[in-house]
C-alpha cells in the first residue's frame, strides 16, 4: 500500500528551525508542514499589517524558508504551513524572494486567502459563542475576524502543483489533512477517513510535543537528548493508518505514552473533535509499538463536519500593567506580604481604576492559588506579583512604578523590579455560515531566478 | 499515595477552558482512576481556581480519562492577568491528588 511521509516542522511561530532542516534533510518526507498560528497569533499580526501593509505575516518566515528550502527543493518536498497570518499574499511573495536569493527557480507557490472574514462579520447579527451577546457588541473594538479555513484550499491548491501552500487561518490538523486527502483521493464526505487524517494532524500539530518535548518529568519520564529533540513525522496509508516517528539518531522519544499526551491534548468530547472538514471521533484511538521510536496509529473516526466556520475575532481589550520584585532570606515571604499590601494601598491613594487586580507570590501562590497547599517550610526566595486590568495605558504604567518604588520605599531588601504594560488583544469566537465564506488560492509560478 | 504515582497528566487550552489528561502508566491502574480520579474531586482540589464545571470523559483503550474544567484560565490566554495564562501547571497541580493507600 502507498504511504506517504509527512513531517512537522513546528509547533508555534517560535519554535526552532534546526530540527524542520533535520526532517527535509533526512526525513525522505513527501511533504513538511508548518504549525505557527495560535489562537492569539493572527489579531497581532493584524495589527502588524495595519502599521505595514506588506508585513502581518510570521516574523521567521524568511528564516525558516531560507533554512529549509535548499533541502526541501532537493528532496522535492512540498511545504503546507499558515505562516500567512493576516497576509498570505505578501507572505508568498516574500517566500519568492527568499528562493530567489537562494538561486532557486520554478517553484510554484500558492497563497489560501479568504479566511479573513471582518467584512462578513462586521455588524452582522451572530451570537458571540464564550460569552453571549453579538457580534456587534464589540463595535469599534473589533479588529481582526479570521475563519478557520479547512482543507479544501490546500488540496485545490496542491492539485494545481503547488510546491509551496501558504496559508493565514486554516484549522491546524487540515495542513495535514491536506495532502493525505490530495495523495489519497479520499472523498470531501468520508467522514471516518477524515477523522483518522484529522487525528494523524493533531498528533504532527505540535511537532516536538508528540516526541517528548513538554513530556520529560525526571525519574518518572526521562527523555534523551532534549536539546537536539527530533520533530515527528508519520508514515501515512491510504485507509489513514498512520506510524509516528522521528529522524534516526534525533532527540527525544515516541512512545505510546507521548502519542496518548499528545492526543488529548485540547481535546474535549473525544467523540467530537471539531474542525471545518470533520466531526472526528478520537474515542476509538489506539496505539502500538511498532518498533523503537515507531507508534501506530489507528481508530479515529468521524461524522459529518460542523455547519459554519468557527471565526476568531480579535478586539482591542484594554491594558494590562504588571511589576515584580524578588526577596529572599528569612522572612522573604512576611516581606513579599507586606510589599503586596503596600502597593495594593498605594493604587487606591494615586486613583489607579483598575478591572481587576492580582496579588501574589510567585513561588507561593501565583499559580495555585487558593488551591495552594499552607506550606509548612519558608522558601528561600520569593518574587511578588502585581498585574491588574486598566482602561487606559496611563493607569497600566502606573501598576508596574509602584513595584519599582518599593525599591525605595517598601520593605527591606527587595531586588530585580521588572514592570510592563501593554494594550491587550483578546478573542472571542463565532460561526459564519458555509456560504459566507469563500477561499481562493492566489498562484505565484516560475519564480525568475 | 499521590496520584503522580501512577498517572502522567498534560494541560491543553481552549479559550477560558482547561483539559487535563490523566494517564495511566500501567493499564492495570486505570480502573483506580476511573474509580477514585472523579470529577468532583478535581474540582474539589482546585477549589476557587475554577468557576465552572468540571465534566470528565473516559477513553478506556488508552487508559485515560480527559477532564474538562470551564472557567479555569482566568479568562483565557489572551486576556488573562494570571503569569501561566495558558494554565500548563494545572496536570501536575492535580497529579497532588492523594489517593487512598
Amino acid at each position: 500500500m502507498k504511504t506517504i511521509r509527512i513531517g512537522s516542522g513546528a509547533g508555534y511561530s517560535g519554535d526552532r528551525i534546526e530540527p524542520a532542516v533535520e526532517l527535509a534533510e533526512r526525513g525522505r518526507l513527501d511533504y513538511l508542514c508548518f504549525e505557527c498560528l495560535a489562537e492569539r497569533t493572527i489579531a497581532l499580526a493584524q495589527l502588524a499589517r495595519l502599521r505595514d501593509p506588506a508585513g502581518g505575516y510570521d516574523p521567521l518566515l524568511v528564516d525558516r524558508m531560507q533554512a529549509v528550502l535548499p533541502a526541501a527543493v532537493r528532496n522535492k518536498v512540498r511545504i503546507v504551513t499558515n505562516m500567512g497570518a493576516a497576509n498570505p499574499s505578501g507572505a508568498a511573495a516574500a517566500i519568492a524572494e527568499t528562493a530567489r536569493r537562494l538561486g532557486i527557480s520554478g517553484l510554484k507557490i500558492a497563497a489560501v486567502a479568504g479566511d479573513d472574514v471582518l467584512d462578513q462579520v462586521r455588524d452582522a447579527d451572530l451570537p458571540l459563542l464564550e460569552t453571549g451577546g453579538r457580534v456587534a457588541d464589540l463595535g469599534n473594538r473589533l479588529l481582526s475576524a479570521n475563519a478557520y479555513l479547512g482543507a479544501a484550499p490546500i488540496v485545490d491548491a496542491l492539485a494545481q502543483g503547488a510546491d509551496i501552500v501558504v496559508t493565514g487561518r486554516v484549522a491546524d490538523p487540515s495542513l495535514f489533512l491536506a495532502p493525505l486527502i490530495h495523495e489519497f483521493g479520499w472523498a470531501p464526505d468520508d467522514w471516518p477517513l477524515l477523522g483518522q487524517g484529522t487525528v494523524v494532524g493533531h498528533l504532527l500539530e505540535c511537532a516536538g510535543q508528540v516526541t517528548g518535548g513538554y513530556f520529560a518529568d525526571p525519574g518518572l519520564k526521562d527523555v534523551s537528548d532534549l536539546a537536539r529533540l527530533g520533530f515527528p513525522l508519520a508514515e501515512v496509508a491510504a485507509d489513514g493508518t498512520a506510524v509516528v516517528t522521528k529522524v534516526e539518531g534525533s532527540g527525544g522519544l515516541v512512545t505510546q505514552a507521548t502519542c496518548t499526551e499528545q492526543l488529548i491534548y485540547e481535546l474535549h468530547d473525544p467523540t467530537r473533535y471539531l474542525t471545518p472538514d470533520v466531526t472526528a471521533d478520537f474515542s476509538g484511538v489506539r496505539f502500538a509499538p511498532d518498533g523503537r521510536d515507531r507508534v501506530r496509529v489507528v481508530g479515529g473516526g468521524g461524522t459529518a463536519r460542523p455547519e459554519g466556520y468557527k471565526v476568531s475575532l480579535g478586539y482591542r481589550d484594554g491594558f494590562i500593567g504588571e511589576g515584580q520584585m524578588t526577596y529572599a532570606g528569612p522572612g522573604c515571604v512576611a516581606r513579599g506580604r507586606l510589599a503586596l499590601a503596600i502597593v495594593a494601598e498605594r493604587l487606591k491613594l494615586i486613583g489607579v481604576a483598575a478591572d481587576e487586580l492580582r496579588f501574589e507570590l510567585i513561588g507561593v501562590d501565583s499559580v495555585a492559588g487558593g488551591a495552594a497547599q499552607l506550606l509548612q517550610a519558608e522558601p528561600p526566595e520569593i518574587r511578588i506579583r502585581v498585574a491588574g486590568r486598566t482602561g487606559t495605558l496611563a493607569d497600566a504604567v502606573r501598576i508596574g512604578n509602584e513595584v519599582e518604588a518599593l525599591y525605595t520605599n517598601g520593605p527591606a531588601a527587595g531586588g530585580g523590579a521588572v514592570k510592563s504594560a501593554r494594550e491587550v488583544v483578546a478573542v472571542l469566537s463565532t460561526m459564519l455560515p458555509r456560504e459566507r465564506v469563500r477561499p481562493r488560492i492566489q498562484m505565484l509560478s516560475e519564480v525568475p531566478s | 499515595m499521590k496520584l503522580r504515582a501512577l498517572a502522567h497528566a498534560r494541560t491543553g487550552d481552549k479559550g477560558n477552558t482547561s483539559n487535563i489528561s490523566v494517564i495511566a502508566y500501567g493499564a492495570a491502574d486505570y480502573p483506580r482512576l476511573v474509580a477514585e480520579v472523579t470529577a468532583e474531586r478535581v474540582k474539589a482540589h482546585f477549589g476557587p481556581l475554577i468557576h465552572g464545571p468540571v465534566v470528565r470523559y473516559e477513553l478506556p483503550q488508552l487508559a485515560a480519562l480527559n477532564f474538562v474544567l470551564e472557567g479555569a484560565l482566568a479568562g483565557g490566554v489572551t486576556r488573562s492577568l494570571a503569569l501561566d495564562a495558558h494554565g500548563k501547571c494545572l496536570g501536575s497541580l492535580l497529579l497532588d491528588l492523594e489517593l487512598d493507600d
